[in-house]
Formats: C-alpha cells, sequence, structure tokens
C-alpha cells in the first residue's frame, strides 16, 4: 500500500568515505517509516468472532470527503475497551484481511438444478425468485390445523436458521419474519 | 518523524547530541505466554509483510520451523520435562535489539544498520549490500535474507510507532500482558518483581533473561525455569562471534586496511556459508 | 455469564473445565492473568487435553472425553462430605432446606417416575412437598432425610474419588488436588469461578453437567458473588444476542415460549406459562409473563392485536415437538422440507456428521445462503465425491455485509449489548443483511397482496413501522426491541409516568392490556428517552470491581452481576466487604443494579432469585427431563459401561434418529475416544479465507498420543486416517506428550483430538472433523454430542 513505503534515512557510501577523510557528515537523527494510520479515519466497532466482543478501531484510508471511497488501512484493539484495553487474539489482530479480501462475494449468484457452476445475476432476479419459493412452497406446505383438529398454523416446507454472527437487530428482524411466515424449523448457532 | 542516532554500521560512531534519550525496552514474561499467535499477527499486520507462500504443517503448534524475512516475530512452542513435570513451553523469539549489536558490528555496509539512542536497532535495507555478515554476526540467529530483494531484515521494533509515541504492534496485542513495552528501568523492575513472584509460588530458578554477553538487551525475558533458557529456545549465554569482536575489536585501529578487511570478511563468509559457488550472486 | 469477563480477575480460584478459554477466548483470558498475577489466585485445568489454558495454570489434571459430570459429582460429593460448603448460604439462598415429595428416589440409574415404554419420565415425585396453600414446607435445619440438601447428600456419596478416578480415568490423586483447590472456597472470604464452554455443552448429558457445576457453586456460595458465578464463555460475537432474541424453535425473544399445540388460546398459554408463587413472599418475577408476552404480540401485529382477537395469538405457529437443527436436517433429508434461508451460518460444516448434512441439503428444491465468503452451505453440490449434475437444488448466493460494513449491536457473553458504528461501505453489490431480509419479505408481502395465498393475514398485518421499509435502521429496531408506550402510562395515582409514544425505560413499565410495545422484554432499556444506551462509552467504575456501569448497556437492567442478592448475608451485609457487589444502607440498595427490588429491606425475603417461584437458587430441579439431580451417563459411544449402573449406561432420554445414515459406532470396531475442539490460530470456518491465519494453522492434523502413535507404528507428520462409523477424515498425525493414556474402570483407553477448523471451500482446504460426529442428542437442549464419541486410527 502507498501509505507505507519506507522513508528510510539515505547514507551513502561516499558520505562515510567522507568521514573517513575527517569530513564530519553523519546525521545525528535518522528518519524513520511514516505512521500508516497517522492520518486515517477511526471507528469504534466490535470484533465479530468470538463472544469476548472486544472493542476495535478500524482505520479507513481518507478523511470521508465526498469524493473518497474509503478502504480498511487497519485494525488495533480499543484501548478504552474495559475489557480487552487494547490487546486482540491472533483472529482480531488479523480484522483487516476478513474485510479486504479477495474472496468476498460481491454479486448475487444463482446456481440453476443440475448446473455444474454459479451464474451471476442481479439483485432483483434474485429476490423475485426467492419471494416466489416462499409463497409456493408456504402455500403448498401450510398446515392450519394439526391431525387432532388443533389450530396450527404454520408452515411446515420451510427452515430459516442463521443469525449468532450478525446484529442483535438482524436476528429480531429474523424472528418477526419467520414467525410471521409460519416458520417452526428455525435455529441458530447456539444449538450447536 | 526521527529518531536520535547512536551507532551506524561501517562509520565512525556519530557524536552524540545533548539529548537524554530513556532506552526503550520488551518485556516478555513467559510464564504467562499462551502462545496464542497474536503477536506474530499483529507484526505481519502493522509491517504489511503476508507471507506469500503458506509454510506446510510443522509437526507442531509453532507456525514454521524459524523465522524469515518476511517473519520477524515467532513463538517457538516445547513439549518438555520442567522441574520435574511436564510442560509446554512457548516463547516469544525475535530481534534481541543488543546493546552491542553484533550485526551492526559485522556489518561492511555504511548505514545498513542504524542503532538509535532509545536501543532500537535498525536495518536500513536502502543501504543493505545483502552480504549477510549481520547474520553471523548475531548470536541469536535473527536476520535473513529476502530472496526477492536480496536485502536483509528483521524486526524493527516498530521504530515508526515508537518514534511517534506508540508501543508496538505486538506488545499492544498481547492478550495476557506476557508482552510489556517501557523503559529498560521500568521493564527490569517488573521483571525482577515477576520473578521475585515466581520463586515465591515455588518457581526456585527464575530469572530474568537479559544476557551481559551482548551488554543486555532491549528485548528481555522472565523465565520460570531460568536455569534452562534453551527450553525456551534462547541460547545460554550469547555473545558477538569472536571473529567480529577482533575484527571491529582489537583491529579496530587497523580497521581501514582493505586487504585485511576482505581477507576477514571473506572468513566470515565462509564461516556462515561454505564456500561459495560459481552462481551464486554477490552484490555491492 | 452470570457475571463477567473482567469480573474474573476478582476470583480466588478459576476452574476452566470444559472449556479452553487461553485459546479461545484470549482476550477474556487476560483477567484469568490478572487474578493469577495480583490476586495470588490458582487457575484449575480439567480437560482431556494439555492444552494451552493447562500450560499455564497452576493445576493440570486429564480426563477421559464425557465424563466431567462424574468428576464434578466427585468435587459435590467432596464438599458436602468434608462439610466444606457455605452453610449460611445454602439456607438462605437455595433449595437446600425444601423438603420433597414421599415417593422421590434414585436407583439403578433410574429417578423415580421412569416409562420403560416411552422413555420418559412422570415426574409427580419430583416436586416439592406443599402446605394446604400451596407453599414449599421447608426444614430449616437441613437435617430432615427428604430435604434437598440430604437427598444430595445420598445421591452424590457414590461419587467417592476411587469411582471418579475409574469413571474419569484421573488418578485419585490428581482429583483430590483439585479438589483441595476447588472446593476450597466456601467460605465467605474466598470467592471461586467456573468456565466453562463447548466441551460441556457438547453432549447427550450436556445440561446436567451445566447442573452439577451450578450446584457445586450454590453449595460453595458463590453465585451472586464479584469473583464467583458459573460462566458460560460462548462461542460467537453475538451467539448471546441470537439466543435472547429467540432464533431458536421453540422459543420468541425474551425467552418467551413459541406456543404449544396443547394452547389453544392465550388464556391457556398464558395458563402454562406463568409461574405460580412458591414461597408467601418470593418475587416471583416470571409471574410477569403476560405483560411480556402481550408486549412483544403488540411489538410484532401493532394495532391488529387487540384484547379480542388474543393479540393475534392464533397468527403464531405451534409446536408440538423438537424441530430443532438435528431433528430439521433429519426431516429435510427425509425429503420432508422444499426451501431453506440461511444468514450467516454454514450448516455443512457446523452441524454434526456432514456427510447427512450435505445429503439433506441435496433432497431440498431452493436454498438461500447470505454470506461474506463462499461457504461449504452454498457449494455443498460441488462437495468433493458429489456430482452436481445429480444435484436439482436452486441455490441463491446472496453477497452480505460483514461486521464493519453495518452498525448494530452484538450481546457478549457478559450480556453487554454494544453497539457498533459502520465504517464503510460493503464491496460491489453486497447488501447488509437486514437489507436482504427486508426485502425479500416485502416481496413476498407483495405476492399476497396480489395473488391469493394461504391464511395471509400474519404477513400482511406484521408491524413493519420503518422509513425505509425494504432496508430498516437498526438503530429504529433497536427502538422497536426496547418497546414504547402506546397510551400515556399512568402510576397508581393516575399520574402519568410515561407519555404515550416515548420510549419505556424499564420492564416494570410493561403491561398485559396492550398499552405497550415491546421486542423483548429483557431488553427494555436499551434504548430510552435518553438515547441510546448501547452506544455509550463511559468508564466510571464506582465499586472498583470492574462493572463499569456506564459502559455500553447490560441485560437485564444494566445489571453486571445476576442473582447479586446472593452476594450479601441476611442483614444485605457483604459476605466479603472488600467484594461488594452491592448491600443494603439503609434506605436501598446500592453498588451494581440489585437483582432484588432496589427499596425493599433484606428482611422483606423475596428470596435471591427473584425470577424463580421459589426465590432460592435451584440445587433439586424439576425441570429437567432425565432428573432433577444430576447423574453421570456415558456418551452414546463409549468404550466403557457405566460403573455406576450398567444396565443404565447411556442418557435414558438421549435422542438418536433412526435414518440409514444414522449409525453408532462401538467400542470392538472403534476403541479410540475423539473429541474436537478449536484452535487459537483460526475461528470457526471463517479464518481459512484469511492469509494470515492460513498461515498460522495451515494443514488439518490430528493430535495422538506418543504411546499410541507407537502401538499404531505413527511417526509425526505421517498421514493417518480417522474413521468412525459415519464417516472418515484423513491428515498429518501431530504426535504430541500432550495426551496421555488412561486406566478407565480397568481398561486402558486412548484418546485423540481433532480441530474443527478445515473444509472444502476456503484459501486453505482440509476435512471437516463433522464427517465423524454423530447425531445424538441431550434431551433438555437437543444440542449434538460432538466430544467424546468412538473413532479408530489407521496409517494411510
Amino acid at each position: 500500500m502507498e501509505l507505507t513505503r519506507r522513508h528510510f534515512l539515505k547514507l551513502s557510501a561516499t558520505g562515510a568515505f567522507l568521514s573517513g577523510l575527517g569530513f564530519d557528515l553523519r546525521p545525528a537523527m535518522a528518519e524513520v517509516k511514516g505512521l500508516k494510520i497517522s492520518r486515517t479515519t477511526e471507528t469504534q466497532s466490535t470484533c465479530p468472532y468470538c463472544s469476548v466482543s472486544c472493542g476495535v478501531i478500524i482505520h479507513t484510508m481518507g478523511d470521508r470527503a465526498a469524493n473518497v471511497t474509503p478502504t480498511v488501512v487497519h485494525v488495533e484493539g480499543n484501548p478504552d475497551h474495559p475489557i480487552n484495553q487494547g490487546t486482540l487474539c491472533p483472529k482480531g489482530a488479523s480484522l483487516k484481511q476478513y474485510v479486504v479480501n479477495d474472496r468476498r462475494l460481491t454479486k448475487p449468484l444463482y446456481r440453476s438444478p443440475g448446473s455444474t457452476h454459479w451464474h451471476e445475476v442481479d439483485w432483483d432476479f434474485a429476490l423475485t425468485e426467492i419471494a416466489r419459493h416462499i409463497k409456493d412452497t408456504r402455500d403448498k406446505t401450510f398446515q392450519s390445523r394439526d391431525e387432532e383438529g388443533r389450530i396450527v398454523n404454520r408452515t411446515m416446507g420451510m427452515a430459516g436458521i442463521g443469525g449468532c454472527t450478525d446484529t442483535g437487530e438482524m436476528n429480531f428482524l429474523l424472528v418477526k419474519t419467520m414467525r410471521a411466515l409460519g416458520v417452526v424449523y428455525l435455529d441458530q448457532q447456539s444449538r450447536l | 518523524m526521527a529518531l536520535e542516532l547512536k551507532a551506524i554500521s561501517a562509520t565512525n560512531y556519530p557524536t552524540l547530541g545533548i539529548k537524554e534519550t530513556e532506552r526503550v525496552c520488551k518485556l516478555i514474561d513467559v510464564s504467562v505466554c499462551i502462545g496464542c499467535k497474536a503477536c506474530e499477527v499483529a507484526c505481519q499486520e502493522w509491517n504489511d509483510t503476508p507471507v506469500e507462500e503458506t509454510y506446510p504443517y510443522t509437526g507442531s503448534y509453532q507456525t514454521m520451523p524459524e523465522l524469515a524475512y518476511n517473519f520477524w516475530n515467532l513463538i517457538k512452542f516445547r513439549e518438555v520435562e520442567l522441574g520435574g513435570s511436564f510442560g509446554w513451553t512457548m516463547a516469544k523469539y525475535q530481534c534481541m535489539h543488543c546493546a552491542d549489536p553484533g550485526c551492526l558490528r559485522a556489518c561492511p555496509a555504511p548505514g545498513a544498520i542504524v542503532q538509535y539512542t532509545n536501543g532500537i536497532v535498525d536495518f536500513v535495507q536502502e543501504n543493505c549490500i545483502g552480504c549477510q555478515f549481520c547474520v553471523t554476526g548475531c548470536p541469536f540467529d535473527v536476520p535473513r535474507l529476502s530472496p526477492k530483494s536480496q536485502k536483509v531484515y528483521k524486526c524493527t521494533l516498530c521504530s515508526d510507532r515508537v518514534a511517534a509515541g506508540l508501543e508496538p504492534a505486538c506488545i499492544k496485542a498481547c492478550p495476557t500482558g506476557c508482552l510489556q513495552f517501557g523503559t529498560k528501568k521500568q521493564m527490569l523492575e517488573k521483571a525482577m518483581k515477576r520473578v521475585r513472584q515466581l520463586k515465591a509460588q515455588g518457581f526456585s530458578q527464575a530469572a530474568i533473561y537479559d544476557p551481559p554477553g551482548v551488554l543486555g538487551t532491549h528485548a528481555i525475558y522472565v523465565l520460570p525455569h531460568g536455569d534452562r533458557p534453551e527450553d525456551y529456545g534462547l541460547p545460554r549465554d550469547p555473545s558477538v562471534p569472536w571473529i567480529v569482536s577482533l575484527w571491529k575489536g582489537p583491529l579496530k585501529t587497523v580497521g581501514n586496511v582493505v586487504l585485511l578487511g576482505g581477507i576477514l570478511t571473506a572468513a566470515l563468509h565462509y564461516l556462515k556459508f561454505g564456500p561459495m559457488r560459481a552462481e551464486e550472486k554477490t552484490r555491492g | 455469564m452470570t457475571n463477567g469477563w473482567v469480573d474474573i480477575r476478582n476470583s480466588d480460584v478459576i476452574l476452566a473445565m470444559g472449556g479452553n478459554p487461553a485459546e479461545n477466548h484470549p482476550c477474556g483470558f487476560k483477567w484469568v492473568i490478572d487474578a493469577k498475577k495480583n490476586r495470588g489466585a490458582k487457575l484449575v485445568c480439567v480437560d482431556p487435553r494439555f492444552n494451552r489454558t493447562a500450560a499455564v495454570s497452576d493445576c493440570y489434571v486429564q480426563i477421559r472425553a464425557g465424563s466431567d459430570l462424574a468428576f464434578l459429582g466427585g468435587l459435590i460429593n467432596y464438599t458436602l462430605s468434608k462439610g466444606l460448603y457455605h452453610e449460611e448460604y445454602v439456607r438462605l439462598f437455595t433449595n437446600g432446606p425444601f423438603l420433597i415429595k414421599e415417593g422421590f428416589s434414585f436407583k439403578d440409574g433410574l429417578f423415580s417416575g421412569f416409562n420403560h415404554n416411552t422413555h420418559t419420565y412422570d415426574k409427580s415425585t419430583w416436586q416439592y412437598e406443599q402446605d394446604e396453600k400451596g407453599y414449599v414446607r421447608q426444614g430449616p435445619t437441613m437435617q430432615d432425610p427428604r430435604c434437598v440438601l440430604q437427598l444430595l447428600k445420598k445421591h452424590f456419596e457414590r461419587y467417592t474419588p476411587e469411582l471418579v478416578s475409574q469413571i474419569t480415568g484421573a488418578s485419585v490423586k490428581d482429583f483430590l488436588r483439585v479438589a483441595e483447590i476447588v472446593c476450597s472456597t466456601g467460605t465467605p472470604d474466598k470467592a471461586g469461578t467456573i468456565m466453562y464452554a463447548l466441551g460441556w455443552n457438547h453432549h447427550t448429558f450436556s445440561v446436567q453437567i451445566l447442573r452439577a457445576a451450578a450446584i457445586l457453586q450454590l453449595l460453595l456460595g458463590n453465585i451472586g458473588r464479584p469473583g464467583g458465578g458459573l460462566n458460560a464463555l460462548r462461542g460467537h460475537s453475538n451467539i448471546q444476542g441470537g439466543t435472547d432474541h429467540g432464533v431458536s424453535y421453540e422459543k420468541l425473544p425474551g425467552y418467551l415460549k413459541i406456543p404449544s399445540v396443547q394452547h389453544q388460546n392465550l388464556k391457556d398459554y398464558l395458563k402454562a406459562n406463568t409461574p405460580r408463587t412458591l414461597i408467601p413472599t418470593s418475587m416471583n418475577y416470571w409471574g410477569n409473563y403476560p405483560k411480556f408476552f402481550v408486549s412483544f404480540m403488540k411489538c410484532m401485529f401493532g394495532r391488529y392485536a387487540n384484547k379480542e382477537n388474543d393479540f393475534c395469538y392464533d397468527y403464531l405457529p405451534k409446536i408440538e415437538r423438537d424441530y430443532s437443527w438435528v431433528n430439521m436436517f433429519d426431516d429435510m433429508y427425509q425429503g420432508k422440507l422444499e426451501g431453506m434461508l440461511c444468514f450467516g451460518i454454514n450448516p455443512v460444516a457446523n452441524g454434526p456428521h456432514s456427510n447427512k448434512m450435505l445429503a439433506a441439503l441435496s433432497k431440498l428444491k431452493w436454498l438461500v445462503v447470505a454470506e461474506c465468503f463462499e461457504t461449504e452451505t452454498a457449494q455443498f453440490w460441488k462437495a468433493p465425491g458429489i456430482d452436481p449434475t445429480t444435484i436439482n437444488t436452486e441455490v441463491f448466493l446472496l453477497p452480505a455485509a460483514n461486521f464493519a460494513e453495518k452498525d448494530g449491536s452484538f450481546t457478549n457473553s457478559a450480556r453487554w449489548v454494544q453497539w457498533k458504528w459502520k465504517a464503510l461501505d460493503p464491496p460491489g453489490e453486497a447488501k447488509a443483511d437486514q437489507e436482504i431480509l427486508a426485502s425479500i419479505f416485502l416481496k413476498v408481502r407483495k405476492l399476497y397482496e396480489q395473488v391469493p395465498g394461504t391464511f395471509p393475514e400474519p404477513i400482511l398485518h406484521l408491524h413493519w413501522p420503518y422509513n425505509n421499509p425494504t432496508n430498516p435502521l437498526l438503530e429504529e429496531v433497536a427502538k422497536e426491541i426496547n418497546g414504547q408506550a402506546l397510551e400515556d402510562l399512568k402510576d397508581e395515582n393516575g399520574k402519568i409516568i410515561l407519555r404515550k409514544g416515548h420510549q419505556l425505560s424499564s420492564y416494570d413499565q410493561l403491561k398485559d392490556d396492550g398499552s405497550t410495545a415491546c421486542g423483548n422484554w429483557i431488553y427494555c432499556g436499551c434504548f430510552t428517552e435518553e438515547g441510546n444506551m448501547m452506544a455509550r462509552r463511559g468508564l466510571k467504575d464506582p465499586t472498583g470491581l470492574g462493572m463499569y456501569p456506564e459502559w455500553t448497556w447490560s441485560w437485564p437492567a444494566n445489571r453486571r452481576i445476576m442473582y447479586n442478592r446472593a452476594s450479601c448475608d441476611a442483614q444485605g451485609r457483604p459476605w466479603d466487604p472488600t467484594r461488594a457487589g452491592i448491600c443494603w444502607n439503609g434506605e436501598r440498595w446500592v453498588g451494581d443494579i440489585p437483582d432484588y427490588k432496589h427499596d425493599c429491606p433484606p428482611e422483606a425475603g423475596l428470596g435471591a432469585f427473584i425470577w424463580l417461584p421459589e426465590g432460592a437458587g435451584k440445587i433439586f430441579a424439576s425441570d429437567l427431563a432425565e432428573g432433577p439431580f444430576p447423574e453421570h451417563y456415558e456418551p452414546i459411544e463409549s468404550p466403557v459401561k457405566n460403573i455406576l449402573h450398567p444396565g443404565v449406561s447411556t442418557n435414558p432420554l438421549a435422542k438418536t434418529f433412526k435414518s440409514d445414515m444414522d449409525k453408532y459406532g462401538t467400542p470392538d470396531e472403534y476403541p479410540i475416544v475423539c473429541t474436537t475442539y478449536r484452535l487459537t490460530e483460526h475461528f470457526h470456518f471463517w479464518t481459512k479465507h484469511i492469509t494470515v491465519n492460513s498461515e498460522l494453522q495451515p494443514e488439518f492434523f490430528v493430535e495422538i498420543p506418543e504411546g499410541l502413535a507407537e502401538e499404531l507404528g505413527i511417526k509425526n507428520q505421517q498421514e493417518i486416517r480417522v474413521s468412525s462409523i459415519r464417516g472418515s477424515v484423513q491428515g498429518k498425525a501431530h504426535v504430541t506428550k500432550r495426551i496421555k493414556p488412561m486406566e478407565v474402570n480397568g481398561k486402558k483407553v486412548w484418546q485423540i483430538g481433532i480441530p474443527i477448523h478445515w473444509g472444502f471451500a476456503g484459501r486453505v482446504k482440509g476435512p471437516l472433523a463433522n464427517f465423524l460426529t454423530p447425531t445424538a442428542l441431550d434431551p433438555n437442549c437437543s444440542i449434538p454430542e460432538y466430544k467424546g464419541f468412538l473413532v479408530k486410527v489407521e496409517k494411510v
């Protein structure tokens, strides 16, 4: 990354030679490389891995000016956080690579029945198809009453799982929507 | 940002200024190291030195067999019998930032290795000629040549962070406080207190590792079994190799005699790397 | 966690068992080191492997995976038989003095009431003896043979050090070494804590292991106290939040229950779920269940939910059985499901018996996965050995934002609900999960508006009050979770205490008449009229104990230590004045937010466990499926028979499955005990996508003891195959001194360990540990038995 180019002192062999002849050209100070986070934008966040939930500071390039697309330059522990006090584990310390990673998914992908590969699709196609599937499955597998005639009002043909790595708010929305759809097969990582 | 210089390789030492700089120091309290490798990652992340190839599994929890030109901080893992019981030692290994740096003494390239008044020994790759005399001169086997750039690299003690008033990246990351940073005086005090504590807990041989053979280091250890530094991957009684001492010691007055210098450097090279092969590239 | 991460620094004794905090929670583990350095605390580690926690412990003992309950039973027996328990605490704060009905018994591995045909219990004898008003009878001296404490003594007197040694493989000497340290905290001036995680959870008797630990901590008087507690470390950043918000088949947010088919109307449902007070003075906070539930329904269905229609009670699905993970995939494998939505979860890697997971997914018609990376689940159709052309599942892989690319809260294991801020936009066309979910839901809703469908009301009437419906702001959702007044709320004198439309400040304000809405009652107070409490970053620490009451917000009510009333004696004086969680100052309780009515004097006898109808910590608990006291059962796959009762060797209520893929191995063919775990260098199945972590642990390996390696002629780094009856994995051997052979009931038993972090999707690849693991479940919480199953090992 350009920001981190080393700016070391330049001591030439000539300088050393001259100094051998009695000219004192030796520097008293040496320039070290510039601090790569000296002018970054800092955002307080929480490590997404384990449940200690360490405070982290995400350093992004740029000062949030209109024409800048920020990228993550560095992630470090938040020294004010009462639990981790600035420290991080080997996963937390590599969080930059979790965000800036060439394996990240950037487009919706679709795999048709029997296909051997993915197709890139647009969001509207994906969302429309998914919604259609949900309605079809729900309408087809919805159970209003069980064998004993008791009201059950549930969708038997679809499952919803997830949440533990996402925000509390997203978890709440997941419960809200899944239960409104009548889903009973609802579960998450804490079962495992 | 700049740091004041104390010594420069292959050059008469600069006249010291009037500033009194505190010497900085890393303290590695091995008794509370959990081998988590946060320091390894923090080092790579801060210094932007990703390891391009994936090193294969080493048959232990240790990330790789030894340090590399782009891997300056390695935790060594050992399964050992210690004090009559089984132990699994984990100890961080990196440049010790010696007060008497053998690398700097051995280096023939002016300005390729510098020592700041705060104790940090730093490599200046722009001036490095890739001769690897520093490798021979180092009693801790730390510097490593990059096959890509033909320059030698090692831990900088995050001189850029320290110059800006921050602690080194490894120190900041360390979850258990096994790594501490401050002045050498403060770290020695902390280390002594911890050694007393360990002794009271039954580690009768607990000791500080601050080897006098290199006039002390700016990375010191607390070892619960101080009588057995090898079990933590540390050399016993390290000192600057005799040939380097000879070159920069009694022969210093005739140090500019090119011929002798040439013979000695050839000897140094032979000692470390054996006979030179025809295809070996010499630079500088 | 009952307590918190920083609070561990207040402990004198820390037992790390069933968890490996040094490796899996390094930054939380710092507080263990802090306690060791600054208090001289002792760290005891009991684990099948000498792991990195063991490496810095003061005392390490190896046990057989799956024998933890026997070890804890031994500690309970040691505490009771040596009189080391905190007697006053037990009398004041636990159900130790309560009398149990006549007829309660335990014999040959079974409690009274077992039905051999249905493999269930009739719990009628597991009940407190009650007086004519329905209140519990007590024997305050705790000498009555039918009081809980005496029954407990009798139950655990079998767990002698010798028996513990026979079952666990630890020597008697080693067991006593642990017992001496751990059971030393039963005095007011000492506090001990327990740190556990999946090593205790991953068993067919997991809840009973936790019960045993809770009983031990209650006996030692460690619950509710700073430096004490029973601390679940938990595994993911927001797994606590996910649990709190009810992403579970049987739950609704705030640990409310999804209705059972038995309860066909609101009245029956509330009656069944609202506990009746068992002690005249107990607070029985769950007695407010109707307020929590009605407020939740107002949040769900807004103006559509009213008294006349039972607050839309019919809109909720009703259940009659277990629909949890392994059952879900079993039904999927039977072809009973058509589709699945996965948000940020990777079942193929996470679930037990990965081969069955793969087979189950291939029976789906459609699968939606929202993720940052391409996971094993998203690409299950191209898993090794699978011909994609034979798989007819339509798969949608939606690119999702990660933590840095959205705001919102994560709840950590200490119940701290911490708000975070967005640092940058997601890459390319990736979207935040809430936008993906809202967009899907609104498309479905639109379809139901346009095309007739089955029972559309819950979908059409779902309250969706967000400014931008397809992309709700997480702050809006957080406010909704906290709840608001739907009418002016008045006190008993008619004075308005909260205006209509204002945010609630506490769950005490909730009503059961529809005048309040609240998404999750335990989160009430997280986003009040004063603003977002979860975004606070105050660093004041008035108690000096590391509670930081102004740092974010903690449920419930910003309380940092649960059950903290138990940290004081009958008069409200702290057991240990140097570690005063709360204390009574003559007018009110000060310190932490009291787990008690804040102005109620200590003599009022509300009980230290105000949530429970008996107001007391449960040493005897009839809520459990397989017994009111914990009992050692062997894992479903075990190298030995249960020596306590060979006729009932395994948990009689454990659930196993019957499909052609569900097989269970026996020791003659699979003689070696295997356990699975994480390494500190990786996080679950995510960091194999990251370069640096892939370097730190680049390859799948199997840890095997030196002696076993010698027996099989295996050298370090040699390629080996590990097989269970369900599948096999291949990788390098890591021959180690850190696992020793064990003598279990006179039989030599070997144990090996397998880290979980690899898979067929990632920068580095390797086999999934879960190809080996069994589909066997705990009867209380349906968690699978990932630890302590049987394998065989061969050279390749």
